[in-house]
């Protein structure tokens, strides 16, 4: 179900004369894997992602899905951004159909087909709701059963739950991984939230800025559903901020020396 | 929770359904009002015109003589020869405006080269009254119909191209991203993303352009044809009939009310931005 993501020696350059955004990038994510991208404001996180998703190409390299180059955005890799960006004249069930209505599945099997999910995603009472009258967790979920309904084999989430309240971003950072884990969906997800990072992800990629490269990775071998007070979580956030204070060339490219200068939030859950 | 609310809410205001009516009547106040301001002044304008020597001979403009040439026109049948002309060449026109503005707009909105180039020429064109093409649009076009409906294009095509673009560039791009994410084609894009966006936007530029075509539409018919509700005025100023004049006059306010009232249901109907 699941499939393997490989990045092959990526380089970037957003101009062709400008120092690379992105340099020698080389990863493989395994089918299934959920990985989690944390670095700096700037490094290239979203970049490295747009171009999982496809919507961007980079100008060395390239991303590999089960080994087939991608080339252009395809329901099969699906992208979750910050803002949930529904659309405002259709319903949460026309909103959450539109991946399947675009791959010719007629609108009403497409409704169909997502009934069960905006039940998973506890949205059952909202479903003909205008979307403009839904919380911004509920337009999250939304945009979750959107990435879902066409039944991706991989997930690529940009920051999602950033501009959600503490409780919400809690409960979706237990359920989309348990969701990721029953459909077998290889999921990447990039967070400046080390709490976040160890909360989702078997394992951790660590991106330095300028350039963007990948650093350092931490595997999190703990079991689900996680839980911010088992000490075993406690323990591998701190690792993974040692680790992550370790690589961090800061700034200006010099090491950070003091705990505070750090980007990644030691967000309080 | 508020949905449950004002569930309820009307629930209770079924029932008796009486306080629903009286509020119905109660919101047409106003209107009412206003109406019977304006025939107490054309009443009054009438019987002081027909207390004046000088003008006595135009007596027939008031209310009176009107609303009973009016009833007569109706009883006839002869109005809906005119209103029938008069609508055709507006709907041509503004079929046009439609067809012509809004790929117009749409490109002009979204490529933000396309918007520098046509601002100065847009701008310009706009600002000359349609009715000024008419020598034009006369020796351009074999028939005085096509010349009107012409003359309602260049009145129509601008206010739609205008809004038209401001809707496109008020769309979100996220809304591209993600459209592109889940796999649309360029067509699908076009058809579920960008016209409903910009649905509201069009719509707005429509009506617009329908009050405009309807000012303009009046005296374009003045000229060479023989049809139309402005030709119907040329018609009763010359055979002196004042009473059918001021009929026409009343005709041509009513449909230009309700074709703007049709606009208006159309926009709420169209708008998904909530109050
Ligand atoms: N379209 C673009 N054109 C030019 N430069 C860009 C473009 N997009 C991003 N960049 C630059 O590339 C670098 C990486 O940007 P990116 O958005 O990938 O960072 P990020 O790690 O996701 O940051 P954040 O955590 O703030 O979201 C930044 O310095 C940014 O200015
Ligand atoms: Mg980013």
């Amino acid at each position: 179900m699941g499939a393997s993501i490989s990045l092959d020696f990526i380089t970037h350059r957003f101009s062709s004369s400008a120092e690379p955004t992105l340099k020698d990038i080389e990863n493989r994510i395994e089918p299934s894997e959920l990985v989690a991208l944390i670095g700096r404001s700037g490094c290239g996180k979203s970049t490295l992602l747009h171009m999982m998703a496809g919507l961007l190409i980079p100008s060395e390299g390239c991303v590999r899905i089960n080994s087939h180059q991608v080339a252009k955005p395809s329901a099969k890799w699906n992208m979750m951004f910050q803002k949930a960006s529904l659309y405002p004249w259709m319903s949460v069930k026309e909103n959450a159909a539109l991946g399947l209505l675009f791959d010719g599945v007629p609108k009403a099997e497409a409704e169909e087909r997502v009934d069960t999910l905006l039940d998973m995603v506890g949205l059952s009472d909202k479903k003909n709701a205008n979307v403009q009258s839904l919380s911004g967790g509920q337009q999250q979920r939304v945009a979750l059963a959107r990435s879902l309904a066409t039944e991706p084999e991989v997930l690529l989430l940009d920051e999602p739950f950033s501009a959600l309240d503490a409780f919400t971003r809690t409960q979706l950072q237990e359920e989309v991984p348990n969701i990721c884990r029953e459909r077998g969906i290889t999921m990447v997800i990039v967070t400046h939230d080390i709490d976040e990072a160890v909360a989702m992800a078997d394992r951790v990629l660590i991106m330095s800025q300028n350039p963007g490269r990948i650093v350092g990775e931490q595997k999190v071998d703990l079991p689900w559903p996680r839980r911010h007070m088992d000490t075993g979580f406690q323990t591998m956030r701190d690792e993974l901020m040692q680790q992550f204070k370790g690589t961090d060339t800061g700034l200006a490219g010099r090491k950070a020396v003091d705990s505070d200068e750090s980007d990644v939030a030691e967000s309080a859950a | 929770m508020s949905t449950s609310n004002t569930q309820s809410f009307a629930m209770t205001n079924v029932v008796p359904n009486m306080p629903q009516l009286f509020g119905w009547l109660k919101s047409l106040q106003y209107p009412a009002l206003g109406i019977a301001c304006l025939l107490a002044l054309w009443w009054v304008g009438g019987y002081m015109i027909e207390n004046d020597p000088d003008l006595s001979a135009f007596s027939a403009f008031a209310p009176a003589p009107t609303f009973s040439a009016l009833a007569d026109l109706v009883r006839s049948g002869e109005v809906w020869e005119p209103i029938g002309s008069s609508l055709y060449r507006i709907l041509a026109g503004l079929v046009w405006g439609i067809v012509i503005g809004v790929p117009v707009g749409v490109v002009v909105g979204y490529f933000a080269t396309a918007l520098k180039v046509t601002n100065v020429p847009f701008q310009f064109l706009r600002m000359i009254s349609p009715l000024a093409w008419m020598p034009i649009a006369v020796l351009g076009f074999d028939s005085w119909d096509s010349a009107i409906i012409f003359l309602i294009v260049m009145a129509t095509v601008w206010p739609i191209i205008f809004s038209t673009a401001h809707g496109v560039r008020r769309i979100d791009p996220n809304w591209f991203k993600v459209a592109r994410n889940l796999g649309a084609s360029g067509f699908q894009m076009l058809h579920r993303i960008i016209l409903p966006a910009i649905m509201t936007d069009v719509m707005a530029g429509i009506r617009l352009a329908v009050g405009v075509a309807w000012v303009v539409l009046v005296p374009a018919e003045y000229l060479g044809v023989t049809s139309g509700l402005g030709y119907a005025i040329n018609d009763a100023r010359d055979t002196l009939a004042y009473d059918y004049l001021a009929a026409v006059v009343l005709v041509i306010g009513v449909i230009g009310y309700c074709l703007d009232t049709i606009c208006s249901v159309l926009i709420k109907r169209f708008n998904w931005h909530v109050e």
